[in-house]
């Protein structure tokens, strides 16, 4: 269970940029991939143990890290390129960098620390709510799942926003996938504690499902699209 | 907001843009420096000409000002895509944001992506006025005066007279209220001066203009409010 303190940080109203986000799901959905709430259930499935791994894990290590005294900075170099590298598509790059500039902003007022600096101006998303848990008061675990939550609230959020479908139908398959996500967030948030402690971000896990990445290069590019990514 | 077509510049590197050579520690410019932009939302209900009000300010006020815009059309890049084509401004002041589905959200709940554009655009060019234009949407969407120092809002005279009468925080709030299109009101058998009561009315002293952007497109009167509030601002400064 995620401590008070950071329930504000689950909370799809703290301004972060995420609601112009749906996490690849917009992609998928305009060329037809996902047009049930099922659908929606199995482009989580994917995703979570993925894209969600990834990103968990590296929240986890951020955290674990994060937590250090200003007057010994983390040198995050390496482990932006370790999530760079496995972010192998530019587009998704970009989306994280955008979405860890907006959350670095919002927790610079609701949680300031002098531990954000070092980050730089635009660090991976993963690795700012990382950061941004520690100085919220929260563990490694704590960022993990938070990193499943919000893979999983946008992708929700934008099924709902974009194809019309029952919001009720999806709050079930929110609560599965959450459900289902509890393994996905343990293995993450052991993997990214282990990396922290050796520092060595090569130990981060990697993960894709290529479609749902291509998909997110012509999504970029291409016009009509209402979400960022 | 999409740069694709840039490297990925890793996350400590600074923006190529922002380089200044006079500056060691390019880390603590966090957060950016406010610059000395006025910054004026545009907002208002689905085609009521929030877009060509905003090509006719760059047209009106390009040559005395330096300009920029941010636009939040809900389709992608249409509206910055108008103002490219229009020729009003260069390509590189011009930023678009999406919104999801949700573009009063971008205006007023979460401003990030917005304020992330404007702080891009006033380290780049250091602009003395930044547009801020809505994507269309309804009475209640607002700005946050946390994204935008002065908010217009433009109504559209065939979207129906009762409109100003009904108030709303677009109508009511706004610093400056824009009924736009008044030409088509014997065509839609709309009361102009009627509505110029009902605004007067529920905004308590707050300017309105009734005009029609598209048969008077110097905007004087728009453009004049606009250059006061410029100067006004590089007087005293910031809303707090």
């Amino acid at each position: 269970m995620v401590a008070p303190q950071l329930w504000l940080l689950a909370d799809s109203r703290l301004p972060t940029g995420g609601h112009a986000h749906s996490a690849g799901l917009e992609a998928a959905a305009t060329r037809g991939l996902v047009r049930t709430p099922e659908d929606v259930a199995g482009f989580l499935a994917a995703r979570v143990p993925t894209a969600g791994l990834l990103t968990a894990a590296a929240s986890a290590a951020a955290c674990a890290l994060g937590d250090r005294p200003a007057h010994a900075p983390v040198g995050w170099d390496p482990w932006d390129a370790a999530v760079s590298a496995r972010t192998p598509v530019a587009a998704l790059r970009e989306v994280s960098r955008a979405q860890g500039r907006a959350l670095l902003r919002t927790a610079r007022a609701a949680w300031p620390s002098l531990g954000y600096d070092a980050l730089g101006r635009r660090p991976h998303q993963a690795l700012a709510l990382g950061v941004v848990v520690a100085a919220a008061g929260g563990t490694p675990h704590d960022a993990a799942a938070l990193a499943v939550h919000h893979l999983a609230g946008q992708v929700v959020s934008a099924a709902v926003r974009l194809l019309g479908m029952d919001p009720l139908a999806l709050s079930a398959v929110h609560a599965r996938a959450l459900a289902d996500g509890a393994a996905t967030v343990a293995e993450a948030a052991a993997a990214g504690s282990a990396a922290a402690g050796a520092h060595d971000p090569a130990l981060l896990p990697a993960a894709s499902t290529p479609l749902p990445e291509v998909l997110a290069v012509l999504h970029a590019r291409g016009d009509g699209a209402l979400f960022a990514s | 907001m999409h740069r694709l077509d840039v490297a990925d510049p890793g996350g400590g590197a600074p923006d190529p843009h922002d380089q200044d050579p006079h500056d060691q520690h390019p880390h603590h410019h966090l957060p950016p420096r406010p610059g000395r932009a006025l910054r004026v939302g545009i907002g208002g209900p689905v085609g009521c000409g929030k877009t060509a009000l905003v090509a006719a300010l760059c047209r009106a006020l390009g040559h005395e000002l330096s300009l920029a815009v941010v636009t939040n059309d809900i389709y992608t890049t249409e509206d910055a895509d108008f103002l490219r084509r229009q020729a009003v401004l260069a390509d590189e002041r011009i930023v678009a944001v999406r919104t999801g589905c949700c573009p009063h959200t971008a205006i007023r709940d979460d401003i990030t992506a917005n304020l992330d554009a404007v702080e891009d655009l006033v380290e780049r060019h250091d602009p003395e006025l930044v547009l801020v234009e809505s994507g269309g949407d309804n009475l209640t969407a607002t700005f946050s005066y946390g994204l935008v120092d002065r908010q217009i809002f433009v109504l559209d005279t065939a979207g129906g007279d009762d409109v100003p009468r009904k108030g709303g925080p677009g109508v009511a709030g706004a610093d400056l209220l824009v009924v736009n299109k008044t030409d088509l009101a014997p065509l839609v058998g709309a009361d102009v001066d009627q509505m110029a009561a009902d605004a007067a009315r529920v905004r308590e002293g707050r300017p309105t203009i009734l005009t029609s952007v598209r048969t008077a497109p110097a905007v004087t009167g728009i453009a004049g409010w606009v250059r006061d509030e410029v100067a006004r601002h590089a007087l005293v400064g910031r809303r707090a």
